[in-house]
């Protein structure tokens, strides 16, 4: 059951001229939250802009006792919310509702996980690595960005174990190109025996690629759709995706509450 | 303190309704509010069958407000009586269901089908949705056409029929006359305004549907001068509406002449409104001492202001 609290900005770390991290005092929802869901963050006091914006968990922060006491968003300035979310500075309130929409489906051992984040789609997976480490799952981050600079947050996943497989399309650190590229070629040489979980967020570009690729390569891809959103409670019918039914035909599904998590293969790609 | 309001035959225990197309089927919302508290919610816009809507993207914001072009989107009048009626009446909400229809025969259909159905409170005539090709504004926005929808389904229905008229006319108040004499038990006013958002950099219309409707608080202002006109026209019941977002726009909404008010577009950005609202109407009634909320119903003081009377009114 989601709740709507005034979290006070703990911290806001800027991460490049566009990326921050902001934590947000809200230990109830931080202590709900599964990986893969998400807070609709009000940025402005006012009407304008008017409406909240989505943001995935990016982490959960705990005290000694491991209580659940903040979340923290990962968010890239582009435009009027997320260039005040740029701006928060400690001690200010945000309105933050969640946590909403469904979350990732873990899976267990022998199981392996592949994560694949582009950009800001990093978001979703410290707290998967997280959940997954705790079950044992071996886990891989293919992560790709522009250049180095904006591959964000390697040390985290590196603690917690996870392989990392990087790409920038300038070259500046990992393989050069699109994350697609290393994704397909590891699919490729793994046995099609060794059971596996694809997990993909990221521009949509980059997700219809990994839905496809997993196609391609028999495996079970799910993915965390980003849209633009007006309520994240199923009232407004904006976030919808084109989705194929049981049917035979297709539909359009609301990405708040059917998501942000779908089947990439049951998503009509363009 | 009592806050209930009548609307013809039927009566609200408060005036807070939840408006069409921002409250998904009501079921959306039953995990954060509890659905019997409200007045009244009304459903998403239904048609005879399933409709998939407008591709993405669906909606923009603009100062003070947003665009949407969602299309109608919905499951249909006979999979909501099936699949959603149950769980709203389980939650003792007062349900009024948004009709639509292409042709005046399937508003017809559809008001049946809605009509045959156990626990749905009165229906709202959607003839006034901007995004639709057929049907719906093309008859919200000719009085005949007006007349002859409501007419249609007058006297096909026994519940109480309230059609929701739209601002892009000239003169909103001779549609809620047509309406009135068409025998309309009340008026929903205002849908949408028609409008139009542009990405300079892409010269691409910001909605799929290149336009859009209108709602939020940059429209409040008209939205009232509206039901303030209506009120002076007819007689029946006013449900007003039109970027409301807090308590003392519902009462502004309410003095100019509206019985009762719907809330939208600020249920997407506060989706507890509704308890807030219920406070601070019930903090004005005591400041003001009023016993029954009906009472302030319409009571706008337009006389021509005298020096005595400046003072106050200037201070908003």
């Amino acid at each position: 059951m989601p709740i709507d609290v005034p979290a006070q900005v703990v911290a806001n770390r800027r991460l490049s001229d566009d990326y921050n991290v902001l934590t947000l005092d809200a230990p109830t929802i931080a202590a709900a939250a599964r990986p893969g869901q998400f807070v609709m963050l009000k940025a402005g006091v006012g009407l304008d802009p008017l409406l909240r914006r989505p943001f995935s968990v990016f982490e959960v922060l705990r005290d000694r006792t491991t209580a659940a006491i903040a979340i923290t968003i990962l968010s890239k300035r582009i435009g009027p919310s997320t260039r005040l979310i740029y701006d928060a500075e400690p001690g200010r309130r945000i309105d933050c509702l969640g946590p909403l929409g469904r979350p990732f489906a873990l899976v267990q051992p022998p199981s392996d996980a592949w994560m694949i984040a582009g950009g800001v789609g990093l978001a979703p997976f410290a707290t998967l690595a997280e959940a997954l480490r705790a079950r044992g799952v071996k886990t891989t981050l293919f992560y790709g960005a522009r250049r180095a600079a904006e591959l964000f947050h390697l040390d985290t996943f590196r603690a917690l174990g996870v392989e990392l497989v990087l790409t920038t399309e300038d070259g500046s650190l990992g393989e050069r190109g699109r994350i697609v590229a290393p994704l397909d070629r590891r699919l490729a040489a793994r046995s099609p025996d060794a059971p596996l979980m694809l997990y993909a967020c990221g521009p949509e570009g980059m997700l219809a690629a990994t839905a496809r690729t997993a196609i391609r390569h028999g495996r079970p891809c799910q993915v965390s759709v980003e849209r633009i959103m007006g309520c994240g409670l199923g009232g407004c019918y904006s976030c919808v995706i084109p989705m194929r039914s049981d049917d035979g035909g297709t539909h359009h599904a609301r990405a708040c509450i059917a998501g942000p998590v779908l089947q990439g293969d049951q998503i009509v790609w363009d | 303190m009592d806050l209930s309001v009548t609307i013809g035959s039927l009566t609200l225990k408060n005036p807070l309704i939840a408006a069409s197309g921002c409250f998904g089927y009501g079921v959306e919302y039953a995990d954060v509010v509890d659905l019997s508290s409200l007045g009244a919610i009304v459903s998403k816009g239904l048609f005879l069958k399933e409709r998939e809507g407008h591709p993405a993207p669906r909606i923009v914001e603009t100062p003070a407000g947003m665009l949407n072009a969602i299309g109608l989107q919905g499951i249909g009048a006979r999979r909501f009586v099936d699949e959603k009626l149950p769980e709203l009446r389980a939650r003792g909400a007062t349900v009024i269901v948004n009709v639509c229809g292409t042709t005046l025969d399937e508003y017809v259909e559809v008001s049946r089908v809605v009509s045959d159905a156990e626990g749905v409170a009165a229906i709202e005539l959607n003839i006034s949705c901007p995004n639709i090709k057929e049907g719906g504004i093309q008859f919200g926005c000719s009085l005949h056409g007006t007349f002859d929808v409501v007419s249609a389904v007058r006297k096909a229905t026994r519940l109480p029929v309230f059609p929701k008229l739209t601002p892009n006319v000239t003169d909103v108040a001779s549609f809620a006359r047509a309406a009135e004499e068409a025998g309309a038990d009340a008026v929903s006013l205002v849908n949408t305004f028609l409008a139009m958002v542009i990405d300079v950099e892409t010269r691409r219309p910001k909605v799929s549907n290149v336009v859009g409707g209108l709602s939020g608080p940059a429209i409040r202002p008209i939205a009232v001068r509206m039901v303030y006109e209506c009120r002076q026209t007819v007689k029946i019941p006013i449900l007003g509406m039109g970027g409301i977002a807090d308590a003392r726009d519902a009462l502004e909404f309410m003095i100019a002449g509206a019985d009762a008010v719907q809330i939208g577009t600020a249920n997407f950005v506060d989706p507890f409104i509704w308890d807030k609202l219920r406070a601070g109407i019930e903090a004005y009634m005591e400041r003001h001492q009023i016993a029954r909320l009906a009472e302030i119903v319409g009571s706008v003081d337009t006389r021509a202001q005298t020096a005595g009377h400046r003072g106050p009114a200037l201070q908003t």
